[in-house]
């Protein structure tokens, strides 16, 4: 048996999950009342999410606790605390139902984490399209104000934190932190050159801790059980559970928060297995941005940071893609090509003009009008973008692709030799 | 900037000019530019969801900034439409898992029910059809999404019965 939400989503079978009552009765606010107590300082906090092994769950996957040694919490100024819940990585959705069935989770995270790095103000900012998620995370900040957990004076601390949101309005660019930072600011979300990286130079130019929805959110009850106790429930180099979305043909798509190292074939069971009686044909395991592997290296490996790099691709949000039997790689690969070239902003020329020439040169092979040399012109332009470019954005745009050529690369010389997919008997 | 469209003149008062004084708020005094992407969202939605040159130009001087910090914003970021669209816009998803799970016979379907393709607005001005990128509800595919809202799992009939309600 596969044991499930035991962090993130332990309230989401409740009725009214996302109100205060019900996370209080579950033991919510608990360490923060303990923190506003001075009962847990600053330096142990930062030791237990060491100890936790918590990796940041946006994609990135850096050590959480490291992350926040790099503030320092009694430099004077202002700090900020920002959480980044711009999920448009496709693929990806489970912090939309964090936002939804347990938003006070956020609020105590961040606040926890604000009290880390000293920061009396902080943002999360949520995609615009995120309105109902939205409106159930600011009724979590008005409870929280109202229960004395938000604002001045915190339980008579001392210590103060306020905690607001900001809207996004359609650009992927700003789940970047540092192009989500310039969106904050009123800006195109275009990404900084870093360094200097946040920490020392964020938010209007001060020091500043970005995180993911999910990772924020797996604080509190890190904080409550203990680092050891969610560093054993995942596997080396990957402490705690983790949210994966799970998408594409299978035939109970959803999240599913299952411990790290899960092997991928129970969470594939989990999901329902492949829908209409088909069999799995390729996986994309970490969002749009990761790399494509085929069943036989999919069925293989257990849903951890290691074992999956082991198979070729990478975590990355945890966003498992499923693809059956009848797919058409390179129509697959045609789409995730427009997702980056519509999503670029422009500001770096390899991107910017690279990832419009990928979306050609696919199109022409969808449409028939490929030639044998595109192959070579794909891997070319890949080529030329990886690595020279500001963000990951551009690096993303060929990661897919490049395996995508690896791994099936003669369903690309299908449709130009024959002017079709496999799958076509024209 | 193409559109040419004449708006009203002080757009930001009453309760427009609160909804974005709450956003103005939230962020340091200083800083009031934070609150444009709020702003032009709410301006947007109370002008029957579209921006003109003119009402970008009022946001700028009502948030004491240039002009251009605003077309930037308003020409960067996908939610902002330049020219009259549709009462109701329908923003379905384009991207991986919703093609995956079969988006293409939503676009059929509704070109087929409403006579338009992505990017067109019926005669009466009533719909207008969006291809838009991941919406993240993958869980949900294929989805759209409409003002607000989301629908997800779209299947013909869940669409028929989406456009009984809004006939009413």
């Amino acid at each position: 048996m596969v044991e499930q939400n035991e962090n993130c989503f332990r309230l989401n079978h409740l009725e009214n999950s996302w109100d205060i009552e019900t996370y209080v009765a579950n033991g919510g606010y608990e360490v923060w009342k303990k923190v506003l107590a001075g009962e847990l300082e600053p330096s142990e906090i930062i030791e237990e999410v060491k100890t936790s092994n918590l990796r940041g769950r946006g994609g990135a996957g850096f050590p959480t606790g490291l992350k926040w040694s790099f503030m320092n919490r009694y430099a004077p100024g202002q700090k900020y605390i920002v959480c980044n819940s711009d999920e448009g990585e496709p693929g990806t959705f489970k912090d939309r139902d964090i936002l939804r069935y347990n938003p006070h989770a956020l609020v105590e995270g961040m606040a926890i984490a604000a009290y880390v790095i000293g920061a009396s103000a902080g943002y999360n900012y949520i995609r615009g399209e995120f309105w109902e998620p939205y409106q159930r995370f600011n009724n979590a900040i008005k409870q929280a104000r109202e229960a004395g957990f938000l604002g001045e004076n915190l339980l008579g601390s001392g210590f103060d934190f306020d905690l607001f949101t900001h809207l996004g309005a359609g650009a992927y660019i700003c789940g970047e932190e540092t192009a989500l930072i310039e969106s904050i600011e009123g800006k195109k979300g275009q990404p900084r050159f870093k360094p200097p990286f946040p920490a020392s130079y964020g938010l209007y130019g001060k020091p500043t801790t970005i995180n993911n929805t999910e990772t924020l959110a797996s604080i509190p009850m890190i904080l409550a059980k203990g680092g050891d106790w969610f560093n054993d429930l995942g596997v080396h180099n990957a402490g705690g559970t983790k949210c994966y979305s799970m998408s594409g043909h299978v035939n109970n798509p959803g999240n599913f928060e299952v411990r790290m190292g899960t092997p991928f074939k129970d969470l594939l069971e989990l999901s329902g297995g492949i829908w209409k009686g088909r069999q799995l044909k390729a996986v994309i395991p970490g969002g749009a941005s990761t790399a494509i592997l085929p069943a036989a290296k999919a069925l293989e490996m257990n849903m951890d940071y290691d074992s999956i790099a082991k198979a070729g691709s990478f975590l990355g949000a945890g966003s498992v893609i499923i693809m059956d039997d009848q797919t058409d790689i390179v129509k697959v690969m045609q789409n995730l090509s427009h997702f980056y070239w519509d999503e670029s902003c422009g500001q770096c020329t390899p991107c910017r003009e690279g990832t419009g020439w990928l979306y050609r040169v696919l199109t022409r092979i969808v449409e028939g009008k490929g030639k044998l040399e595109d192959i070579q012109a794909l891997k070319d332009v890949s080529g030329k973008i990886m690595g020279n470019v500001i963000c990951g954005l551009g690096d993303a745009a060929t990661i897919g692709l490049t395996s995508a050529l690896e791994h099936f690369e003669d369903e690309f010389v299908h449709y130009i030799e024959h002017g079709c997919s496999i799958y076509d008997r024209s | 900037m193409s559109s040419t469209t004449t708006s009203p003149k002080n757009f930001i008062q009453g309760d427009i000019k609160a909804r974005i004084d709450k956003w103005i708020a939230i962020y340091p005094e200083e800083q009031k530019k934070s609150a444009v992407m709020s702003a032009l969202r709410i301006v947007q939605e109370c002008h029957n969801g579209y921006l003109t040159n003119d009402l970008m130009d009022q946001v700028a001087t009502y948030l004491e900034i240039t002009p251009m910090e605003v077309y930037e914003v308003a020409t960067f970021y996908g939610n902002y439409e330049h020219a009259p669209v549709g009462e109701i816009k329908l923003c379905i998803c384009n991207s991986i898992s919703c093609m995956l799970r079969g988006n293409q016979g939503i676009y059929d379907y509704l070109e087929q029910k409403l006579g338009i393709k992505p990017g067109e607005t019926t005669a009466d001005g009533r719909f207008t059809i969006k291809k838009v990128e991941c919406l993240g509800a993958c869980g949900g595919a294929p989805m759209m999404q409409v003002g607000k809202d989301y629908h997800e799992n779209l299947t013909n009939q869940s669409i028929d019965l989406l456009l009984a309600e809004w006939e009413k």
